[in-house]
């Protein structure tokens, strides 16, 4: 089979995985409402507690104004709502349950119906959370130095933060073939995330050894780095670095997405499933 | 005398079902830690930048932070489980068989379940509390520490009842889960003074999904910074809900009809 014939097929897949999600979102309209409280109360919150603390210490902390840090939650929020995925939640049942065994018999890699169901329910999700943006900005200000170059360069870093975090993560959920008490796993996971990916206070509120240690690990890549280019506040050059930082990210995901599937799928099929 | 006794029994049963998971007690109380730890240290991050949050000192945030550990360990302790246990039995009609019991059954629906690891995060609370009011030292007086009990306490009936009602709409409604996931996932917004948020939130928090009288409240009070019309309103209210609660629970069973009836 040739490459265009083999992407062909694959796009046919992603719009029949289109249908079938959206179909099901449908079904569970009440999750969804839900998701939202969840995934909007979060930064929201965040958001008023440092608005409280610049307002208190002479209008400014670490950069930021009240406004400021609105742009940089709903930002956030924004990048957050592209990047996330909720593979890790899944993958232990699908091991437990046995499900797994019948994604196994087809004839595409499962990563692919992964992430054609991830796109296809941002679709439909992105569309509210974009209003629900709007309504926000309505009641607290947020202010950003808007640049062209900026706002260009933050589609491929936001393309390249959702790859990066996507295979990670998908990586991370394989853990589920080797022990059943992921959540542990999952929580140090999402308490990293927490802390160096800019999600409890930008990055640049953190002492320096926090910030070098956010700068090493993937996390700030998949998430901050998006956020701070396209609020401007990252210089031309800490841009194109930070584009190739995300690039060598995506290219070692890559690799162990591949190394830990297989190791993975022989322990799998040595349980007995 | 009868409900403490009911509730040891409860506990008893619960302590020997878990005991058989040992690992589960490990993993836990290591969860808890991270859960508590990852809370302290976002109010140091918080506290390098000033040294008070919209009035509140570090000493007061870290009792709010005590207080957000202890009821949500009682939530998950007793609250939660037995409620999705209600859910459940009233979908699959096993609740006859609680009602065959010569006992109140709100009573025992309500203590049918206890995740016993979850009295970690209760200690836990209860730790960060005392250290908190340790180095608050003597700015809390008798009438303080009345009035936090106080609140405690109706929180915590506030709450329950709260719960109870919306588990009680399962027996009209089939899938009402969801519900009590909105509670959970707004209980996180209780990790700080409702008096930060806007209006509109903290209308949300406070009268569509209490939350705000099962953290901030109590706090509040013990920290001296509640007024006697919140005290007797959050007293009005707990007493109020709990009738609610009782009701919507007695019209829910009348309109039970069991499993094979």
């Amino acid at each position: 089979m040739n490459v265009l014939e083999e992407l062909r097929s694959l796009l046919r897949l992603y719009g029949q995985q289109f249908k079938t999600t959206f179909a099901t979102m449908v079904q569970y309209r009440a999750s969804l409402f839900i998701w939202m409280i969840a995934q909007v109360l979060e930064p929201l919150v965040y958001l008023i507690v440092w608005s409280t603390v610049s307002n208190g210490s002479g209008g400014s902390v670490g950069g930021y104004t009240a406004q400021g840090f609105a742009g940089y939650y709903l930002a956030l929020m924004l990048v957050n709502q592209v990047t996330y995925t909720w593979v890790m939640y899944e993958y232990e049942y699908r091991v437990r349950q046995g499900g797994l065994s019948f994604a196994l018999l087809k004839p595409v890699h499962p990563i692919h119906s992964d992430i054609s169901d991830n796109l296809s329910s941002k679709l439909v999700t992105m569309p509210i959370l974009l209003v629900v943006t709007v309504i926000l900005a309505f009641i607290f200000h947020p202010t950003a130095p808007l640049t062209l170059w900026a706002v260009l360069a933050f589609i491929p870093a936001l393309i390249l933060a959702f790859l990066v975090r996507f295979l990670l993560e998908w990586t991370l959920a394989l853990a589920a073939f080797w022990t059943t008490r992921v959540a542990a796993i999952n929580q140090v996971y999402f308490i990293l995330m927490l802390f160096l990916a800019g999600q409890i206070a930008p990055l640049t509120l953190f002492p320096q050894w926090i910030q070098v240690l956010a700068d090493i690990l993937p996390f700030r890549w998949m998430l901050g780095f998006p956020v701070e280019l396209v609020l401007g506040r990252l210089t031309q050059v800490q841009a194109f670095e930070g584009l190739a930082i995300q690039a060598a990210w995506v290219i070692l995901a890559l690799v162990l997405v591949r190394l830990v599937w297989r190791a993975g799928v022989r322990v799998y099929s040595a349980v007995g499933a | 005398m009868n409900t403490l006794r009911l509730m040891a029994v409860f506990f008893r049963i619960s302590v020997l079902n878990e005991t058989a998971y040992r690992v589960n007690f490990f993993l836990q109380l290591l969860q808890s830690l991270l859960e508590l730890g990852t809370a302290l240290a976002g109010l140091a991050v918080i506290f390098s930048y000033t040294n008070n949050l919209g009035g509140w000192s570090p000493n007061e945030m870290l009792a709010l932070v005590g207080v957000y550990f202890l009821v949500g360990g009682i939530i998950s302790l007793v609250i939660q489980p037995g409620m999705s246990a209600l859910i459940d039995s009233v979908r699959d009609g096993t609740l006859d068989f609680t009602l065959t019991k010569p006992e109140n059954a709100q009573l025992l629906v309500s203590i049918q379940r206890v995740a016993i690891w979850s009295l970690l995060d209760l200690l836990m609370g209860i730790g960060v509390l005392v250290t908190a009011l340790v180095r608050l030292g003597q700015t809390i007086g008798v009438a303080e520490a009345a009035g936090f009990i106080g609140m405690l306490l109706a929180g915590g009936v506030i709450v329950y009842s709260f719960w109870l009602i919306l588990a009680s709409l399962s027996f009209w409604f089939v899938r009402v889960e969801n519900l009590l996931e909105i509670f959970q996932s707004m209980y996180q917004a209780g990790r700080w003074p409702v008096s930060l948020y806007p209006g509109w939130l903290r209308f949300a928090l406070t009268f569509i999904v209490p939350v705000a009288f099962a953290t901030s409240v109590p706090a509040e009070a013990l920290t001296g910074r509640l007024g006697g019309p919140t005290l007797l309103g959050a007293l009005g209210l707990a007493i109020l809900l709990s009738a609610v609660a009782r009701l919507v629970w007695r019209l829910g069973l009348r309109h039970y009809s069991g499993a094979s009836a």
